[in-house]
């Protein structure tokens, strides 16, 4: 198999996990939207979930007395089986072409060395971390939010983002790119998710207790910010890991400095300083709840921001992976 | 005038105090709760969060002082404000140092009580048994037929087993806590967090980082006269520079063909041999991207390249005004290079050259234009330029640039500039009687970064511990279990409680744990015997 087949299976891959992310989608959305006929207490797909973390997926509004159709429930139940088997599906696919883009490069290498790249990875990570924790954490109400979120960002990649397979440049040419991305990656989808989990916490603490529709079928907001919490602390460590370890190593061996504040190191830093609040939020009187899920959501937009935007913001990034630009800019200092 | 209305005894004792009226001690007692509180660390952690976006938009001179200089030159009105606040070194700056300065103090002042907290709680035993277990959120009961004896001697070997700490309380109950550890990885963590800041302060103070351009070929000895650019930290002293030195003796780079990146460089390898002293054996290491030389707590980087047109400029009178390579300065990621030649000695006037370095010229449509980094067709496009080019006047001027203040360019015979092309071993004649210009050949030439950054691996011990220390503080989860046996009429009632004290635990799971334990196989003795 030639490096352009590779590539073009690649491409074809993520259209295909594209569209299969979207029937998911659609199939979630017509779960849901057929959910809202039905009172909280007598569905069972969306809660059946239930793990460590106990507490029903749903309000337990049992409207007693109205005749339930169990046909809409059987239906319902159906729909939603089938959007997980799909996001199952397209994050098969959606791995195929990450493999795909690394086999496509001449030497292969590790599929992120570029913006698309790391997108895709990205992408790839918050889906995937999403259906290994689904049962342990009672993840089914999440699924349309992920799913949407999945497509949108793999859209915003594909369309704005693209860029063909090109061999590593020379600064990247390192085991830590391996180690220091991978973790970053891995950061970024648990911190996606965890924030996810704060906004609906945040949502649901405010809307008024209905007996159907999406909110009910929300856990309650104190299980919102365990899951929450439960996220954001396996995210943290390992944001710390790829930070403020493996980033300042492999930034003093490329750069000649572990630390150079750089713009990317900046806002990686302050991610991880706001992080850093929104635990010690979660356990200060006055600030717990609200507060810290305000914190997590600040978090989150820095994550992001730093992830896709800084790119576009700061100039002269030595994160900018356009490498020769910013070894001419150093190479410039004026002398006397 | 009657006093006698004041009950006798008040007129000794001072006024009575407003309420919300503080002496100085208690306002020093009042500042520093205020400060040591997790509320005010807190918004510390917040303020330094939101201090550094600046650093991260407006250029800074410490780490690209270049860059810097443009935008203050592109924006004269906002400079002088922005110098006045700091803002070209935020991470240096008065106002965020006192962020992380206060942020540490709070950090310390809370530290240090806790860890004495901690010290007496580590060596407490478990508290003693509520009267009403099941009052607790978390609890279960059962029945048995043991007796009481059986069913608490049980539950410390239960509990024992998993890891917790147990005692016996008067009536016989069973206290039980574990996860002691999760408060010390915390306290390690925030110490951790000190350390990294004492690492990076040392290196701060007492490193530099400094770079230098060198022609392949040419050599460099470790001290101050040789840096093109130097910033040493504010204790820095110039003994504690290694006295290494090292010579290139040659330079590789490998250039992609094709694909997408076509023409710009893969790999590259400065070929160096050096001294770790003057009196050292002399040693051979390849220096890349990625692949530094370590000598000492000094480390040598390969951080770019570019080209050096060697020129030799014979002035009016037939005498060699200048020979040498020059450095040129890539303007893209294809090298097409920038540079300036300089000869103020040439008679009758200065010369200086401004120009282009093509790596690989080819001639598209008569615009020239450059192919690729790899020097496959190298071509010199200059303009010429005489008059006074500013060198006597002591003032210091950049290498890569043309002071035309007071020089004016050579025209043509029919007015138009004056431009001269040349390939290496080409000679070109100047316009006026100036002179000639040779382009000998070109060499490549490195730039080379020389940092010495002390305390580095106290900051990486320090960053390591805190990551110990965090997961620690994260996933231990400190519990409480208590077990009381109680013989009725029906037999034995067994209550169980469990309590978390992180608050994100799953404590009915633990407590649905130990209580299986406790009511199926009884474990150590009883398997023995079956």
């Amino acid at each position: 198999v030639t490096d352009a087949a590779w590539e073009t299976l690649s491409n074809q891959a993520v259209a295909v996990c594209g569209v299969v992310y979207f029937l998911a989608l659609l199939s979630h959305l017509v779960e849901w939207s057929a959910l809202r006929r039905l009172p909280v207490a007598s569905q069972a797909t969306v809660s059946s979930g239930q793990g460590a973390d106990g507490a029903d997926g749903g309000v337990a509004v049992a409207t007693g007395g109205e005749a339930v159709d169990e046909e809409a429930v059987r239906r319902t139940a159906m729909f939603g089986r089938l959007g997980l088997l799909l996001t199952c599906l397209a994050v098969a696919v959606h791995f195929v072409a990450l493999v795909g883009r690394g086999m496509a490069a001449d030497p292969n290498r590790v599929p992120w060395s570029n913006m698309y790249e790391f997108t895709l990875a990205g992408t790839f990570v918050v889906a995937a971390l999403y259906l290994a924790l689904y049962r342990k954490l009672a993840l089914a109400w999440m699924a349309p939010i992920v799913v949407g979120f999945v497509v949108v960002t793999l859209m915003i990649d594909v369309i704005w983002l693209y860029d063909p397979v090109a061999p590593l440049t020379e600064a990247l040419f390192s085991p830590w790119l391996v180690i220091h991305v991978v973790s970053a990656i891995i950061a970024t989808g648990a911190f996606t998710l965890g924030g996810i989990c704060s906004a609906l916490f945040l949502v649901k603490s405010r809307a008024a207790s209905k007996p159907t529709g999406y909110l009910a079928r929300v856990p309650e907001p104190a299980v919102l910010d365990r899951v929450s919490y439960r996220l954001h602390a396996f995210g943290f460590p390992v944001w710390t890991f790829a930070v403020l370890i493996t980033g300042p190593i492999w930034a003093h061996q490329a750069w000649s400095s572990y630390w150079n504040w750089d713009p990317k190191e900046v806002w990686a830093f302050i991610t991880w300083v706001v992080y850093a609040a929104y635990l010690h939020a979660r356990s200060t009187a006055g600030w717990k709840g609200r507060n810290a899920a305000v914190l997590a959501l600040v978090g989150l937009a820095t994550l992001w921001f730093n992830f896709i935007g800084i790119n576009f913001f700061a100039s002269g990034s030595q994160h900018s992976y356009a490498a020769p630009v910013e070894v001419l800019e150093s190479a410039a200092t004026p002398r006397g | 005038v009657s006093t006698s209305t004041r009950p006798a005894g008040h007129v000794d004792t001072p006024p009575e105090r407003n309420p919300g009226e503080l002496n100085l001690r208690e306002l020093i007692r009042w500042a520093w709760r205020q400060l040591t509180s997790m509320r005010t660390a807190l918004v510390l952690l917040l303020l330094l969060a939101l201090a550094a976006i600046p650093g991260s938009v407006i250029p800074q001179r410490d780490v690209d002082a270049l860059n810097t200089s443009r935008w203050q030159e592109a924006h004269p009105d906002l400079t002088p404000i922005y110098e006045k606040l700091g803002l070209f070194s935020v991470f240096d700056s008065p106002w965020f140092s006192a962020i992380y300065i206060l942020l540490m103090v709070s950090l310390v002042g809370c530290i240090v009580p806790r860890s004495f907290v901690y010290w007496k709680a580590m060596r407490a035993a478990p508290p003693r048994a509520p009267r009403n277990l099941t009052r607790l959120p978390d609890h279960a009961t059962y029945r048995t037929d043991d007796g009481v004896d059986d069913v608490h001697e049980r539950a410390v070997a239960v509990l024992k087993k998993r890891g917790y700490r147990v005692v016996t309380g008067e009536d016989g109950a069973v206290s039980a806590e574990r996860g002691y550890l999760r408060e010390a990885g915390n306290l390690l963590f925030h110490l951790s967090v000190v350390v990294v800041l004492v690492g990076f302060a040392i290196g701060s103070l007492f490193g530099y980082k400094g770079g230098v351009i060198l022609v392949v070929g040419n050599g460099f000895a470790n001290n101050l006269t040789q840096y093109d650019d130097f910033v040493p930290g504010s204790l820095f002293s110039a003994d504690d520079m290694e006295p290494f030195s090292f010579d290139i003796d040659d330079f590789d780079v490998e250039w992609l063909e094709d694909g997408p990146s076509q023409g710009q460089a893969r790999a590259f390898t400065s070929h160096i041999t050096y001294r770790e002293t003057p009196d050292a054996e002399e040693e051979e290491y390849d220096l890349k991207v990625n692949h530094p030389l370590t000598i000492g707590d000094t480390d040598v980087f390969l951080i770019g390249h570019g080209y050096a047109p060697v020129l030799t400029i014979r002035d009016g009178n037939g005498d060699v005004a200048y020979s040498g390579p020059t450095v040129f300065l890539p303007q893209d990621q294809n090298f097409l290079s920038f540079g300036v030649v300089k000869a103020p000695d040439a008679r009758p006037g200065q010369i200086g050259l401004e120009g282009l370095f093509y790596p690989t010229f080819i001639n598209i449509d008569g615009d020239p234009v450059n192919v690729m980094g790899d020097d496959r067709n190298p071509t010199l496009s200059m303009s010429v330029y005489t008059g006074d080019l500013g060198m006597d006047t002591g003032s210091p001027q950049s290498v890569y640039a043309l002071d035309k203040a007071n020089a004016e360019q050579v025209m043509n015979a029919d007015g138009t500039p004056y431009r001269m092309d040349l390939q290496p071993g080409q000679t070109a004649t100047l316009p006026d009687g100036l002179g000639t210009v040779t382009f000998e050949e070109v060499v490549p030439w490195n730039k080379v970064q020389i940092s010495r950054t002390p305390g580095k691996l106290i900051a990486l011990g320090g960053v390591v511990l805190a990551l110990v220390g965090l997961l620690g503080s994260l996933f231990i989860r400190p519990r409480r279990v208590w077990v009381r046996a109680r013989r009725d009429d029906d037999g034995t009632l067994v209550e169980v409680a469990a309590l978390d004290r992180s608050g994100g635990g799953d404590v009915s799971g633990a407590l649905a744990d130990v209580v299986a334990d406790l009511e199926g196989e009884p474990p150590v003795e009883q398997e023995e015997k079956t």
